[in-house]
């Protein structure tokens, strides 16, 4: 695959009640970002285990985005606190592990920031093109 | 108080087993979870209330087959339940106190008592030993005197232990205080008041250097320490951790014997990661092969992120790995890191709420505003 025709493929994991009405809200305002993420919606960022972050990454995708209300605006009251602690577990484990955390984003992206989801999404597909495929994707024995 | 059991004929054994008898039999305690030797000379922790039994408790053997800290779970976790004893190294009572944090084990009704750790060895290793003539308990807990922890000649301790800095008990309710002491004459152990006076105890001036002789040790351990950490350091950044592990054999025993994995099913063991058949068809269309069984790599990572931070550096994952891989180390060279970003210590305090479960509203202001 050469340089020009790598396209980063993002896997996003939202939370029902903000990022992914966000993302919806972009959709619904006509707002153009890359085709470049699948997303996964959930109910809260709380509920985002580390293993589903880690799954599509060693499986070869370029980016896993999570996103999450607000610090303050959790519908559960407190699951992105949660989450934003597990995040930055985990992106300590990744790079003591020796991969690469900065494939990994966490961004709180409100109902009501359509704008901000696509540009987000239109920032990390730059950063990804940029730093190239994820080794990952041929690497079999993992 | 302090007191020191007396020692005769320097059996130091009988002297700790006394103790313990003493223990039921003043009905301090209804039972006692202890290593047992079995009538076969294996070494075991069991559940023992009869005190006559306590002839047969081996709370010295240096040998370490289970973390028994989940086991104290079983006999703790709820009501109704017994006055337990339970005779633990450092590693078991921190795993304890992690397992209380997770809800796994209750400190109710339960009386920790800490012993010095002077090392142990594998299981194998241990029963090569004793086919071997035995282990020579003098001159192995002679090492307790000076701190100077090595191994019998041609053995060496268990991978966790030789690098372990923390084989001291800190915070137990009574401390069998091996370091610095001269066991062949006597045994110091630290109780509550109360628990000396209804054993008829009386408080005696302790002789020796318990504290300096375990900061040698401390200082002699975290050295080894740092070395392997800065080992296996290099070698995560050159292989990757799916490089450290690339020889497991996926039989789950680091997550089986970790004390602190203690997840009825784990995923790991659930259908979550039993994929379709064309799923690895896929996969291996797009990667050219696919490695069996799948997720490999996910799996130590995963564990990581579960319970490393409440990885008290045991050692039991390496000592029961088949393909001899340095799980153990991985986890704590990690957990340091990890550690340090919360500030937080496993083991150090039961009040010491788990990482993943609390938070401040403003910490890491800046993560997810970028």
């Amino acid at each position: 695959m050469s340089e020009e025709q790598f396209e980063p493929k993002i896997v996003a994991f939202l939370c029902n009640w903000c990022t992914y009405t966000g993302a919806d809200l972009a959709g619904t305002s006509r707002i153009q970002y890359p085709p470049n993420v699948r997303i996964i919606r959930l109910m809260c960022s709380g509920s985002v285990d580390p293993t589903y972050v880690l799954k599509p990454l060693l499986d070869g995708a370029d980016g896993v985005l999570v996103g999450g209300c607000h610090p303050g605006d959790c519908h559960y009251q407190s699951g992105n606190y949660k989450a934003r602690r597990r995040v930055v577990a985990l992106k300590e484990i990744l790079r003591n592990a020796g991969i690469d955390e900065d494939r990994v984003w966490l961004r709180w992206i409100s109902a009501s920031e359509g704008q901000r989801f696509a540009d987000t999404v239109t920032e990390m597909t730059e950063f990804l093109r940029e730093k190239g495929p994820n080794p990952m994707r041929k690497e079999w024995a993992v | 108080m302090k007191t020191l059991i007396p020692v005769e004929n320097e059996n130091t054994l009988a002297a700790i087993q006394g103790f313990l008898k003493q223990l039921l039999e003043n009905d301090v305690v209804d039972a006692l979870l202890v290593p047992m030797r079995t009538p076969h000379g294996a070494v075991t922790p069991a559940l023992v209330s009869d005190p006559e039994m306590l002839d047969a408790a081996d709370p010295l053997a240096p040998v370490m087959g289970v973390n028994a800290a989940p086991l104290v779970g079983r006999v703790s976790i709820r009501e109704p339940r017994d006055r337990i004893g339970v005779v633990l190294r450092s590693c078991e009572l921190r795993a304890l106190v992690e397992l209380v944090k997770l809800q796994q084990a209750s400190l109710e009704d339960l009386v920790t008592i800490g012993i010095d750790c002077l090392g142990t060895y594998d299981v194998s290793v241990y029963t090569a030993m004793r086919n071997d003539g035995g282990v020579d308990m003098a001159a192995y807990l002679a090492t307790a005197r000076d701190g100077d922890l090595t191994a019998e000649e041609g053995f060496a301790l268990r991978d966790g232990c030789q690098m372990c800095e923390k084989p001291q008990v800190e915070d137990a309710d009574v401390t069998v205080e091996l370091f610095g002491a001269d066991l062949s004459s006597g045994v110091p152990i630290s109780l509550p008041d109360e628990m000396g006076e209804t054993l008829g105890l009386s408080a005696a001036e302790v002789e020796g250097s318990r504290s300096q002789v375990i900061e040698n040790v401390v200082v002699a351990r975290t050295e080894i320490r740092d070395e392997r950490f800065a080992e296996i350091r290099e070698r995560l950044a050159e292989e990757g951790v799916e490089g450290v592990f690339a020889s497991c054999v996926r039989c789950h025993n680091c997550m089986t014997v970790c004390p602190i994995c203690y997840c009825k099913t784990c995923l790991f063991k659930s259908q979550v990661f039993d994929h379709e058949p064309m799923q690895y068809a896929n996969w291996a269309r797009r990667k050219g092969a696919y490695r069996m069984p799948a997720d490999t790599t996910l799996f130590h990572l995963t564990r990581l992120n579960h319970m490393v931070l409440s990885c008290v550096g045991c050692g039991m994952c390496t000592s029961d790995c088949p393909a001899d891989l340095p799980v153990g180390v991985v986890f704590r060279a990690i957990g340091q890191e990890t550690d340090e970003v919360f500030d937080y210590e496993p083991g150090r305090d039961v009040e010491e709420p788990l990482p993943l479960i609390t938070f401040e509203e403003d910490e890491w202001m800046d993560v997810g505003e970028e």
